[in-house]
């Protein structure tokens, strides 16, 4: 099923027009309202104007995340806050945070766009869906939910946490589609397990999962344990958040970026080339149509390949696979994205601490676990010596780090110069 | 009349504790007493030693966390209720002691108690006026 059937289906040529048109709209918007744009352009001495035909476009120059933190929180808003009527923010302290914000017709394109998601997976208003994305700051929960509204289904706005009681609305509400990170998914299964459930027995048909790494096995297990399809939803905070691209459920091989909104070029990571069409790289995404802050080549870290051969869905906008890697350093653990230098800054911070540290991640059952050592320093033992001290300590890492990067991790104080010479900065066990 | 303990701090896996007493051994260094607090992730090795300051360099230079922590040693007779006369006079002052340890003379008459209390100056008047045997620092290194 396709929700909007005019620019789904769009012929090629047709949406490489409305492409080039809305291109040069927001290309003269950024420019005379945004101050980042006009310098940048004007580096790069391109005007507006040079940019003819969607080739064009590799002489602008890109965006990346740290200019989105040079940024914080409002300076790559493109209208006044008395047009936002939201916003939104990606984990981190100060000046490592980014921010996005939405106009209401923002909020409605996005919308839009989940509602196709939801129906590319066979949704209507005749389900009931098991939001489990967290609602907050996190474009997750709020994305979802006003997308299943759109489309009139019955949304249930679980969000994260709290995996008994999600189990018994399961159970109770009878949802026919739940959406979730994938590893929140087995957590569940494990959950349910424990409780008796048998997760086949529930009424659920599909499931939307996305917002981290996961593999074809993930995808099997999930879809065996609860006798369900599951899908592959993708999306990023910077870009609107999840519904930048979904898998529809007739193809499932990739997942159809909705090329009306947003253009998507893929380029090596090393040199910012732009490489042929269904060549792996780096994913670069330009907003069409936002209103609110709008990105110009911005530079995604996911590294993944386009799919350009005809779907049988009938939808005529190109697919990306599933994300393979990252082409920085930033993690995501359960379903939250951290960068080793937030975990720094939050150590910093702690009375002037500057200790050495090491993170490292892996699985418990289904779900990600975080490990955090850091070196006892002069600073933090040779004024108390006392357990009590330490375990201040400890405690103060794992609070600062909840509260601000929204993942807890397991504190281990080591012995002085042993993580230097260890090297890594940060050891990921887990195998997707 | 405070004792100087040398606290460690060791990370909780194999070994840690060997190569502390190590150190200790190839300086030549007594061990008076000792006693090692443990958590999940860590531990802290707490000793009383012959000779405070060459403790304190060689475990730095062998690339420990040291730290020196101000002590308290009482001497009572060993013999049922000795803690217990010390622990009436520190609770009727309201202070609270952090932890302790203890060991028992050579002669074996009397036992020591290694105290850290939260107010070590408070606790050491009290326990003098009420004629206690407050050891000094001194007198414990060379027992």
């Amino acid at each position: 099923m396709i929700y909007n059937e005019e620019f789904e289906t769009l012929p090629r040529e047709a949406l490489k027009a409305l492409q080039i048109k809305r291109l040069q709209q927001v290309l003269q918007r950024v420019y005379h309202t945004i101050g980042f744009y006009k310098k940048s352009l004007d580096a790069a001495k391109i005007a507006p104007d040079d940019i003819k035909s969607i080739a064009d476009m590799k002489k602008l120059p890109f965006i990346t995340r740290q200019d989105l933190r040079d940024n914080y929180p409002f300076g790559l808003f493109s209208v006044p806050m008395s047009s936002i009527v939201r916003l939104h923010a990606s984990s981190g302290t100060s000046g490592r945070s980014t921010v996005f914000g939405y106009t209401k017709r923002d909020i409605e394109i996005w919308s839009d766009l989940i509602a196709r998601c939801l129906v590319a997976a066979g949704l209507t208003k005749n389900d009931i869906i098991h939001n489990a994305f967290g609602y907050g700051l996190f474009t997750g929960g709020l994305g979802l939910h006003y997308g299943a509204e759109k489309i009139g289904a019955s949304v249930i706005p679980m969000s994260g946490g709290n995996a008994k009681r999600q189990i018994m609305i399961l159970q109770d509400f009878g949802p026919t589609a739940i959406c979730c990170t994938p590893s929140y998914a087995l957590h569940l299964a494990e959950e349910g397990k424990a409780m008796g459930v048998d997760m086949k027995s529930l009424k659920l048909r599909v499931g939307i999962f996305g917002a981290e790494p996961w593999n074809k096995k993930m995808r099997d297990e999930i879809e065996k344990t609860f006798g369900i399809t599951a899908l592959d939803l993708f999306g990023l905070s910077e870009v609107i958040g999840p519904g930048i691209a979904m898998e529809c459920i007739e193809g499932r091989n990739g997942m159809h970026i909705f090329e009306d909104h947003f253009i998507v070029e893929t380029i090596n990571p090393q040199t910012g080339e732009v490489l042929p069409e269904g060549s792996e790289g780096e994913l670069v995404f330009t907003t069409l149509t936002k209103e609110a802050n709008p990105l110009i080549r911005y530079r995604s870290g996911d590294v993944s390949r386009l799919i350009t051969e005809p779907c049988r869905c009938g939808r005529s906008h190109v697919k990306m696979e599933r994300v393979l890697k990252r082409s920085d350093d930033m993690l995501i653990i359960r379903g939250v994205n951290i960068f080793p230098s937030q975990v720094e800054a939050i150590l910093v911070d702690i009375e002037g601490l500057k200790p050495n540290y090491q993170i490292i991640i892996d699985k418990v059952g289904a779900l990600d676990s975080l490990e955090l050592h850091v070196e006892a320093s002069d600073k933090i033992f040779s004024d108390s010596g006392s357990v009590k001290e330490l375990q201040k300590i400890e405690q103060r890492i794992v609070k600062d780090m909840k509260d601000y990067l929204g993942i807890a991790p397991r504190v281990k104080l080591v012995e002085p110069n042993t993580l230097q010479k260890a090297g890594a900065k940060v050891i990921d066990k887990r195998r997707f | 009349m405070k004792v100087e303990q040398i606290s460690v701090f060791l990370e909780n896996k194999p070994g840690t504790l060997e190569k502390a007493t190590r150190v200790l051994k190839d300086a030549n260094i007594n061990i008076r007493t000792l006693s090692l607090a443990e958590t999940a992730d860590f531990g802290i090795l707490r000793l009383i030693v012959n000779n405070v300051e060459k403790a304190n360099k060689v475990l730095k230079d062998s690339g420990f966390q040291v730290s020196k922590t101000p002590v308290v040693a009482v001497e009572v007779p060993d013999k049922p209720g000795g803690l217990h006369s010390i622990m009436e006079v520190i609770s009727k002052e309201g202070i609270n002691v952090e932890y302790l340890y203890a060991f028992v003379e050579k002669s074996g008459q009397n036992a020591v108690i290694i105290f850290r209390f939260d107010a070590p100056e408070k606790a050491i008047d009290i326990l003098m006026k009420h004629n206690f045997t407050v050891v000094p620092g001194k007198k414990l290194y060379e027992f």
